[in-house]
């Protein structure tokens, strides 16, 4: 395992200080970043948090216009109580706050946990589950939330900074999730620094299937083949789950170690799938946003949208991983 | 106490029904017996970090043993900075500390049960105590985790421990063969997840791909409960 760390023990802390040394419009302390001009006074404010090994998310989407504060935990380790209980109870500017949760056991318990110890701050919660990947629900932990996290945060996000009350913000995130669906190809594993192996093993000529955002296996594996062959299958499952029509938030995302130039390539097949359905793409992000560690691979998420959701996705924002318009 | 022996699992059972050797276990057990339960099942879970771990990234994200080091590691630190003077204190001690400092959801499972033990728990300590305390942790991590016998979880483990525990009691069995049955349950329903098919938890995802796995939260409740018959061994 080669990897630019100190120590294994020491990776979150570290990153942690870089990205206060590298943006001084954050505040890092105790396991929280912190927009530095938090709290905002009659602004709901938004927090989220998971696991580390996803950035940008969700460290990189504090500031204006998305979260006033994120917690990351360890590798892959939702946060614990403590840091959402400091992030909430800092953060709020009197017009309460939004959790913002990824769908999976350990996140949901510890916001949980947390929201009950927030005495005298108003809490709500949203649940992103936009993974088609995992079906049958009622015998699964529900569908993961992975790419539509960032869609949430964006667009409840800029509601928050228009000055909605909080019951509004989380009403319209809840919609975001529902409008929003998502799939995952990986080309390889991912290999967590405490571990030093990767996560599973996938012979050279294999991909893994509705992977999701923490190394773990997919539901399937099949032989590689054409980007436009594997954009094909991760649509279809998404177009399966959620009929794609009108206009279309997509984003065709980097699970960490794939060139740019590859997720472009998936991206035209992506428009060109949609352009198919009869659906069109109005607005786009191509990138690393929602990551895996070094995993290579990508996911594509892809949210219905209205004229409400363009102008919100479209207000500025300002923040390490996302920026326009200010 | 620290007996530092694997072999727990089958043992002197000769000696243990006529309650005489049982010492001071039958008289209810005190706050060092807690302290050495958890230093016993940390020392159990370094060893098996790494194991854990594996089965974790067999079907789930390969971090359980690392994540449960840590945590009962903060657990030492935590009784040698605040030593408890009761075995209630103890246990909320133990589990407020699992889920302050563990994270995912090992941490408030695990940190819940605890708690909940200790909150439920009267003193004198007695094994009827004990196995009524036991079973209302358990309930706690069934009630959070929304889960129950047979989804592949660490309650595949805990519930078979449990019913042995309260078994025991009304069968009026010794301690120490009391809590080596309950570590012998809590291995065979560790073991009986491999067949299994996830419905909770991480390991939901795989689907039918999580059959033929050993569950990584079954197993590190199969170490805990080893770590109880071997410290009243």
């Amino acid at each position: 395992m080669k990897k630019l760390i100190n120590t294994a023990e020491s990776v979150v802390e570290d990153a942690l200080n870089g990205l206060a040394a590298a943006h001084p419009s954050l505040r890092v302390r105790d396991r929280v970043v912190y927009r530095a001009d938090a709290p905002r006074r009659g602004k709901v404010a938004l927090v989220s948090g998971g696991g580390s090994g996803h950035e940008p998310l969700h460290a990189g989407f504090v500031g204006h216009g998305m979260l006033d504060a994120a917690c990351p935990g360890e590798v892959f380790t939702s946060p614990v109580p403590d840091q959402i209980l400091d992030a909430t109870m800092a953060v709020d500017g009197g017009a309460g706050v939004l959790h913002v949760v990824k769908n999976y056991t350990g996140d949901v318990l510890n916001f949980e946990m947390a929201a009950e110890l927030c005495a005298g701050v108003e809490v709500a919660s949203v649940l992103v589950d936009d993974d088609v990947a995992v079906r049958d629900s009622l015998y699964t932990a529900g569908r993961r939330g992975t790419g539509a996290t960032l869609f949430v945060e964006k667009i409840a996000g800029a509601l928050a900074e228009e000055g909605a009350p909080l019951a509004e913000v989380a009403r319209v995130a809840g919609e975001v999730d529902e409008r929003s669906r998502s799939f995952g190809i990986a080309l390889t594993s991912c290999t967590s620094p405490a571990a030093g192996k990767p996560t599973f093993d996938l012979p050279g000529d294999e991909v893994e299937l509705g992977i999701g955002i923490h190394g773990e296996p997919g539901r399937a594996r099949v032989p590689m083949a054409s980007a436009r062959e594997l954009a094909a299958i991760a649509m279809e499952a998404v177009h399966g789950d959620l009929p794609l029509r009108g206009d279309l938030l997509v984003m065709v995302n980097g699970m960490g170690s794939t060139p740019l130039m590859e997720l472009y390539v998936v991206f035209a097949e992506v428009e060109s799938f949609v352009r198919g359905t009869g659906a069109r793409v109005t607005r786009s992000l191509v990138g690393n946003y929602v990551t895996s560690l070094d995993m290579q691979g990508f996911s594509v998420t892809v949210c219905r949208l209205d004229d409400d959701l363009t102008r919100l996705w479209d207000a500025p924002v300002e923040t390490p991983g996302l920026r326009w318009g200010r | 106490m620290d007996g530092g022996t694997d072999s727990e699992m089958h043992g002197g059972t000769g000696g243990g029904l006529d309650g005489g050797l049982d010492g001071g276990l039958d008289g209810g057990l005190d706050t060092a017996f807690f302290l050495a339960w958890f230093e016993d099942a940390g020392r159990r879970v370094r060893l098996q970090r790494d194991r854990l771990t594996a089965l974790d990234a067999a079907i789930g994200d390969a971090d359980h043993g690392t994540n449960l080091d840590r945590g009962f590691t903060e657990v030492r630190q935590a009784f040698a900075e605040w030593p408890p003077g009761t075995p209630v204190q103890a246990l909320v001690s133990a589990g407020t500390t699992l889920i302050r400092r563990v994270g995912g959801a090992s941490g408030p499972l695990y940190g819940s049960a605890f708690r909940q033990m200790g909150r439920s728990m009267d003193t004198p300590v007695t094994q009827a105590v004990f196995a009524a305390a036991f079973e209302s942790g358990v309930r706690a991590v069934e009630r959070l985790g929304k889960a129950a016998p047979g989804d592949k979880t660490m309650l595949d483990a805990l519930v078979p421990a449990s019913r042995a525990l309260t078994r025991a009691v009304q069968e009026e069995i010794a301690t120490r063969e009391a809590f080596e049955r309950a570590a012998r349950a809590a291995e065979e329903g560790a073991r009986a997840t491999i067949p299994m098919r996830a419905r909770r938890g991480r390991a939901s995802y795989l689907g039918e791909r999580s059959v033929g796995h050993e569950d990584p939260g079954a197993a590190s409740a199969a170490i805990i409960m080893a770590a109880l018959a071997a410290v009243a061994s």
